[in-house]
């Protein structure tokens, strides 16, 4: 952690004009927040290094990172951009983390244990599942208050929120399920049976399809959200690979549904799957156990954490290959962007 | 496609509460028997000791799992204990369970009592779950079509613990083995390891039971002067490796070998199917849940017996039956895989049906390691590196 901090520093050079405390906290960035508006920032949640890096996509490199509670793994920014949620599975809470100083700026009431979490399309509401309690608790981000609870299956994790905001699906490991949840009267309206340890799932922004990855399962379900029924399954292989190193968890697919991206865990690549066909078009080789990932604003690069390699992959969308790979901090997680 | 027809089967019920009101109706019951003998609770390290709910107690975690499922896919699950003090109480027991509505039957006995459980189940149609006996024999020669094997063998720990001491390039082991039948054939499975991974026994020794009790007020005394004493004089190696399946002597070896040298096997860094330090892959939370339900922590047969009761679950959720015959031909296809926390899914080896599992490496406080261990290859599944393979196997299954 400290070698690494050190190694960050040394790359910011004369940049860095904050204090760096004592025992590695708190490094305040200016001329970054003075750099052009096509600067994308990713904010990346490192699980072991208790930080969040910050990785610009234009200089290809990491120039912050910011201290934070216990075990970050699930990350968000707001809508606005101005705040960047972490999820502190050992602290029990979830982080706010302004992204105009880089410091934290209080916490949500996540309940315990958060993994994962999803804010809906409106940027007010941010749905956690609770793994041990076999619950998703429903936050108010404005008011910082919870709002409710909804029992699900055993060890909730993956959740997302449909495009009209009406549905959220929380995808239960041990009970292998997604629970479809009506985001009105925070009722459970659908179960669907999925393949092993379900990890997370993704809608389409058309709200047409919802992608559901199984981590050991190995399989990727692709759902029909209005009937709560599976239209396909997608697998993958891999020549020289076992199957039981493939273990797809996170999705991500591009705004037109044209393309999903699946990252397969420990089998250490993304497989870029037709949004249309479903077809495994080609598989790319990123950085070892890849967990998550997100879209640079403009689509031009998705982020993938690698979470064994402590660096993130940069994949070139159009083309379809990774193009960088970006040191960061200790085993990490979630990545996500700031719009601007 | 036939996983596609299989997950097409959706299942979808009114809201959480509704559900749970709804309840009574076209509900199907699944009913696990448990058979546990009066087994021994004599250990050396009063941290070792057994609770009196040791394995049952993570089969009802299981049950409680499954039921937060069969809430979705209307099915219940329930649990039914028997205890078998000798091994000629186990057929009654099978019967009892059996007339009581269980199909499955988890068993937590001595070989003997699993093949005595297995006489019992054939003719009724029964599936036994063996989540105690470790012996190879088992799923060898004495394999049996009724009985699946979650506990591990000898030769898979033996095989586990061999691939991460020769990683470490310990490859000179002094064997010390107890005096006991069931020592001896740990011994068997460790000698049969080195000459697989290429370690070397460099010299054999014999711990002789003479009895004596385990707890004295004033024994360390005496085990001080006793270990060194033991292992003095040895050719020159890099790790001890004790066979003590008995709980006699292997507790005692750690810091008091006469050569400063680390000890592995059934003491010091001991090969096993869990333990409560383990976090990784999700862990923690299973664990949270064992510790808020019981207030103790979770025991590698506590996990034996939670993976055997999920394993019914699983298979009755994904074929959305309780019948044994439906059940067993799922679990043996390609479409079965258990999660089970250990980093990839766990399958059946369709010719013994003993279940496929990385073996845990914990130093007694922590993770140490997992194997299969990096390096060692296998044409079909690289946990078939672990335990008795295929091509060697003397099982056959009618």
């Amino acid at each position: 952690m400290q070698a690494q901090l050190a190694r960050a520093v040394s790359r910011l050079g004369a940049t860095v004009f904050g204090p760096i405390a004592g025992l590695g906290l708190g490094l305040a960035i200016p001329t970054l927040l003075a750099s052009p508006a096509l600067a994308f920032l990713a904010f990346v949640s490192n699980e072991k290094g208790n930080s969040v890096s910050v990785v610009d996509t234009d200089k290809m490199e990491t120039v912050a990172t910011i201290p934070t509670g216990q075990r970050p793994r699930g990350i968000a920014v707001s809508r606005d951009g101005k705040f960047v949620y972490v999820a502190l599975g050992d602290d029990d809470t979830i982080q706010v983390i302004d992204t105009a100083t880089f410091k934290s700026a209080g916490d949500l009431p996540s309940g315990p244990d958060p993994e994962q979490f999803a804010l809906d399309p409106s940027g007010k509401t941010l749905y956690v599942a609770n793994e041990n309690d076999a619950m998703v608790t429903i936050i108010d981000v404005d008011g910082r208050l919870a709002l409710g609870q909804v029992s699900v299956g055993v060890e909730p994790e993956g959740m997302s929120v449909s495009p009209d905001s009406k549905t959220l699906v929380c995808t239960s490991e041990t009970t292998s399920m997604a629970h479809f949840i009506d985001t009105r009267t925070h009722e459970v309206v659908g179960n669907l049976l999925l393949g092993s340890r379900p990890r997370f799932s993704a809608f389409k922004s058309d709200g047409s399809e919802l992608w559901a990855t199984s981590e050991v399962g190995g399989e990727l379900a692709i759902i029909d959200p209005a009937t709560r029924t599976l239209k396909a399954k997608v697998r993958f292989e891999i020549p020289g690979l076992r199957s039981e190193m493939i273990q797809p968890v996170g999705v991500n697919l591009t705004r037109d549904g044209k393309l999903g991206f699946v990252s397969l865990g420990p089998a250490n690549r993304v497989a870029v799957v037709d949004g249309v066909t479903h077809a495994v078009i080609k598989y790319l080789l990123v950085g070892q156990r890849v967990w998550h990932g997100d879209f640079s604003p403009d689509e031009k690069y998705l982020v993938v954490a690698n979470g064994v390699s402590n660096d993130v992959s940069v994949i070139d969308v159009a083309s379809q290959k990774v193009v960088k790979s970006i040191q960061v901090g200790e085993l990490p997680w979630g990545v996500a962007f700031a719009p601007n | 496609m036939r996983g596609f027809a299989l997950a097409l089967l959706w299942l979808g019920l009114a809201a959480f509460s509704g559900a749970k009101a709804g309840f009574a109706e076209d509900l199907t019951e699944i009913r696990i028997g448990y058979i546990r003998a009066a087994a021994s609770k004599v250990r050396l390290s009063l941290m070792d000791v057994p609770a009196d709910n040791d394995g049952i107690a993570g089969a009802q975690l299981a049950i409680d799992d499954n039921n937060t499922t069969g809430r979705f896919v209307k099915q219940h699950y329930a649990l039914i204990d028997k205890t078998a003090r000798r091994d000629d109480d186990i057929a009654e027991a099978v019967g009892a369970l059996a007339d009581a509505g269980a199909a499955f039957i988890v068993v937590d006995v001595d070989a003997d009592g699993v093949l005595k459980a297995a006489e019992a189940a054939k003719p009724r149609g029964l599936i036994i779950l063996n989540v105690g006996a470790t012996d190879d024999r088992l799923r060898e020669e004495d394999c049996r079509s009724e009985v699946l094997h979650i506990a591990p063998t000898q030769s898979m720990l033996a095989d586990g613990l061999a691939q991460y001491l020769v990683w470490k390039k310990w490859r000179k082991w002094l064997l010390v083995v107890g005096s006991h039948d069931g020592d001896k054939l740990f011994a068997d499975a460790l000698r049969r390891s080195a000459k697989r991974f290429g370690a070397k026994i460099v010299e054999e020794r014999e711990f002789k039971d003479t009895g004596g009790a385990r707890r004295t007020d004033s024994g360390i005394v005496e085990i001080q002067r006793q270990m060194p004493v033991l292992t003095q004089s040895a050719p020159d190696y890099d790790v001890l490796v004790a066979a003590d399946e008995s709980e006699v002597f292997a507790g005692y070896l750690p810091y008091r070998t006469w050569d400063p040298r680390p000890v592995a096997g059934s003491a010091g860094l001991v090969p096993t199917t869990w333990d409560a330090a383990f976090d990784q892959w999700g862990a923690v939370q299973l664990q949270s849940r064992f510790v808020r339900s019981f207030h103790r922590f979770m025991t590698p047969l506590d996990m034996q017996a939670w993976s055997a009761a999920r394993l019914v679950g699983e298979a009755a959720a994904r074929t959305n039956s309780a019948d044994p015959a439906k059940l067993i031909a799922f679990v043996k296809s390609p479409d079965f895989s258990l999660a089970a926390f250990k980093g990839q899914k766990l399958t059946l080896r369709d010719w013994n049906l003993q279940l496929r599992q990385p073996i845990l490496l914990f130093d007694g406080r922590n993770t140490v390691s997992v194997s299969p261990q990096e390096g060692f290859l296998h044409q079909s599944s690289e946990l078939d590196t672990l335990g008795v393979d295929r091509p060697e196997t003397k099982c056959k299954l009618n």
